[in-house]
């Protein structure tokens, strides 16, 4: 199976601090891979790594085979990208930020028109065209975002936590439109911290402080650890891991800071 | 993909331009601001030193001391503002400021006059602004001169020896201001000065901005390109400044009375390429600064150098030439030359092409630095 990310030993330190160590992970193509960990593990600079925002310290990585560190404009034109902050304008409408980045991403006509048309209605976002999008609610804007990161096609979609803050209902609209995404063959990469929508996921990979703990499908990891639900393969990862961590270093209490 | 992309640079300018648009605070700032600045600045910058405030202490009481404070006064560049009785008084009022020169004269000034005897005028001055000092001084001295050689012929002429011959006498013309008022000098660079500093702020909140609510982050995921991006951000603004350039023009020739010898669509057309060069700038400091706050500072930073180095204060021509080399760092230097060419001597472009060439590398080279400092990619 040919993969969409490859990533190996890929560290990013900001000054003393490691935020990413020696993370190696492979996503295969048209499969969504679900990234969980707890706050300031390192899952929004993994990503930013894989999109060409950060540069890695080192380590190789590849994303639909271009390399992080040399061709991240290659890699820029083929993915889609939600970050975990709503970064799209909010003195633009809806429409207008749709055809800001139909414009860059150089999509114009007709085309332009159908696009902006099939996204709104996926989005359901019909109606609210011409709305400023600074005036929407949680839920709608990460919509929008995702309207926004799909503009393109791209091959990849990563989004990091695009359900954080947002209603049930619009949840079940995001994870049905990731679904429909990886059935026509697109990736996703994923974080949440959402246990129900993890286990929707075809991988996970489990990092804190920075360390890959755990990789697999979600029936492997509760199945290895020995617990009901994902949930608990959480929490016990993170037990394990700060009792491991007290054991090498007596009075390092290693709550995630 | 390599290549400018024509979709990405206009998308960029209809997004600005929508911005803008609903940003109206901020389009009256950078259109009213000009003009607030020109009338604030306008009459703040006269430099011409005249009607000093001058004390006299007038000892003799005579026709002939009248006379000689009134053609003291006629030269208008002193007012008898007060008259004192002593030296004491006179010292105060330089001291505490109320004038700034003093005539005194003596007891015996209209008697020894009469007598053919020598009479002598003191003059005190405060020499803490030099300027005004040798202004006073100078024009004290010629008044003085004047008087005594008038004086002179009425004597000869008095005593039949008939009218006296001076054997030289210096005749000149000034060319191009010919009142020599500094208001004419001032004004069209002062509107350079306001011009570059207003605009080259607006391309540095515009990037800035972006930097702080985040959306940079997304914008620099897509395959835009650096230059599509710059350019894209700079074109609203030309229009923007072209228009605040133009009403500030039209204040500084028709409200300030400054004449325009040359043509004014070449100094429209030269402004346009001014504009792009002030906005780079402010690109480039956006580049370097993360906050709108670091990058007015940055700004302001600009604008001393600006002041001293680029011929607005000072003539450049007596500079360093390291100095020299500095002040060609400021697209003010160029503009300045063009200004004051095209307003006060009514030159053509073939005058300036040197201005205009230092402009067109001043801009090439900012924006290649700005494109080299630009990552796209995070902090
Ligand atoms: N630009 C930066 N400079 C310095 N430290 C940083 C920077 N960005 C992130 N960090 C640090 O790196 C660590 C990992 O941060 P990151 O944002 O990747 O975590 P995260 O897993 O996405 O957390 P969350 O679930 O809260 O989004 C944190 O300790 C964070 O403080
Ligand atoms: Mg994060």
């Amino acid at each position: 199976m040919s993969m969409a990310i490859q990533c190996e030993n890929l560290t990013k330190r900001f000054g003393p601090r490691v935020a990413v160590n020696n993370l190696s992970i492979e996503i295969p193509k048209g499969s969504i891979y679900g990234f969980l960990g707890p706050n300031g593990s390192g899952k929004s600079t993994t990503i930013r790594m894989l999109c060409g925002l950060l540069v890695p310290t080192s380590g190789t990585g590849t994303v639909l085979g271009f390399d992080v560190m040399t061709q991240s404009e290659e890699i820029k034109q083929r993915i889609g990208y939600m970050s975990q902050k709503f970064s799209l304008y909010e003195d633009l409408t809806v429409e207008e930020n749709l055809d800001f980045y139909a414009g860059i991403y150089g999509i114009d006509g007709p085309h332009r028109k159908k696009r902006k048309e099939e996204l709104i209605a996926m989005a359901g976002l019909t109606g609210r065209e011409t709305q400023l999008a600074g005036s929407l609610s949680g839920g709608w804007k990460q919509r929008l975002a995702l309207s926004c990161a799909l503009l393109h096609e791209p091959e990849l979609l990563i989004l990091d936590e695009p359900t954080a803050g947002v209603d049930p209902v619009s949840r079940r609209i995001f994870w049905d439109v990731i679904h429909d995404l990886a059935k026509k063959g697109i990736t996703i990469l994923v974080t949440t911290h959402y246990m129900d929508e993890a286990q929707t996921c075809d991988w996970i990979g489990f990092i804190f402080f920075g360390n890959l703990l755990a990789q697999g499908t979600p029936q492997d990891l509760i199945r290895q650890l020995e617990v009901q639900n994902l949930e608990d393969v959480f929490v016990t990862l993170v037990q394990q891991e700060e009792q491991r961590l007290a054991a090498i270093q007596p009075g390092t209490k290693g709550a995630a800071q | 993909m390599k290549r400018f992309s024509l979709s990405r640079y206009l998308s960029i300018v209809r997004k600005e331009i929508i911005q803008i648009k609903r940003d109206r605070p901020s389009l009256g700032i950078a259109l009213i601001m000009p003009i607030m600045l020109l009338f604030l600045f306008g009459y703040a910058v006269n430099t011409d030193v005249d009607h000093i405030r001058t004390a006299v202490w007038d000892q003799s009481k005579s026709q002939q001391s009248r006379e000689l404070i009134s053609s003291f006064v006629h030269t208008e560049y002193f007012d008898a503002a007060v008259y004192a009785e002593s030296y004491h008084e006179l010292e105060a009022m330089i001291d505490n400021g109320t004038v700034d020169a003093a005539i005194i004269i003596p007891p015996d000034y209209a008697h020894r006059l009469d007598n053919h005897e020598q009479a002598d005028v003191q003059l005190f001055i405060n020499g803490s602004d030099p300027n005004i000092a040798r202004t006073a001084s100078a024009n004290a001295m010629l008044t003085l001169q004047n008087k005594a050689i008038r004086m002179q012929e009425t004597r000869m002429e008095k005593e039949g020896m008939g009218k006296l011959e001076q054997p030289i006498e210096l005749q000149s013309r000034v060319l191009f201001n010919p009142n020599m008022e500094s208001i004419v000098f001032n004004i069209p660079g002062l509107i350079g000065l306001i011009m570059q500093n207003v605009t080259m702020i607006l391309t540095a909140f515009s990037l800035v901005r972006e930097k702080e609510r985040g959306t940079m982050e997304q914008l620099i995921v897509t395959p835009i390109r650096p230059l599509e991006l710059m350019l894209g951000k700079i074109t609203p603004y030309v229009f923007i400044g072209f228009i605040s350039f133009t009403i500030v023009l039209t204040l500084g020739i028709f409200w300030f009375g400054v004449p325009l010898k040359g043509s004014f669509l070449l100094l429209l057309t030269l402004s346009i390429l001014f504009l792009i060069s002030t906005l780079t700038l402010g690109i480039f400091f956006s580049t370097i600064a993360k906050t709108q706050l670091q990058a007015m500072q940055l700004a302001f930073a600009f604008i001393l150098p600006s002041v001293l180095l680029s011929g607005f204060m000072f003539p450049r021509d007596t500079m360093p030439v390291v100095i020299q080399w500095i002040g060609g760092l400021v697209p003010l230097t160029y503009f300045l030359e063009i200004l004051r060419g095209i307003f006060l001597k009514g030159v053509d472009a073939t005058a300036l092409w040197q201005d205009i060439t230092g402009m067109v590398v001043f801009f090439s080279l900012i924006l290649t630095v700005a494109i080299l400092r630009f990552r796209k990619k995070m902090e």
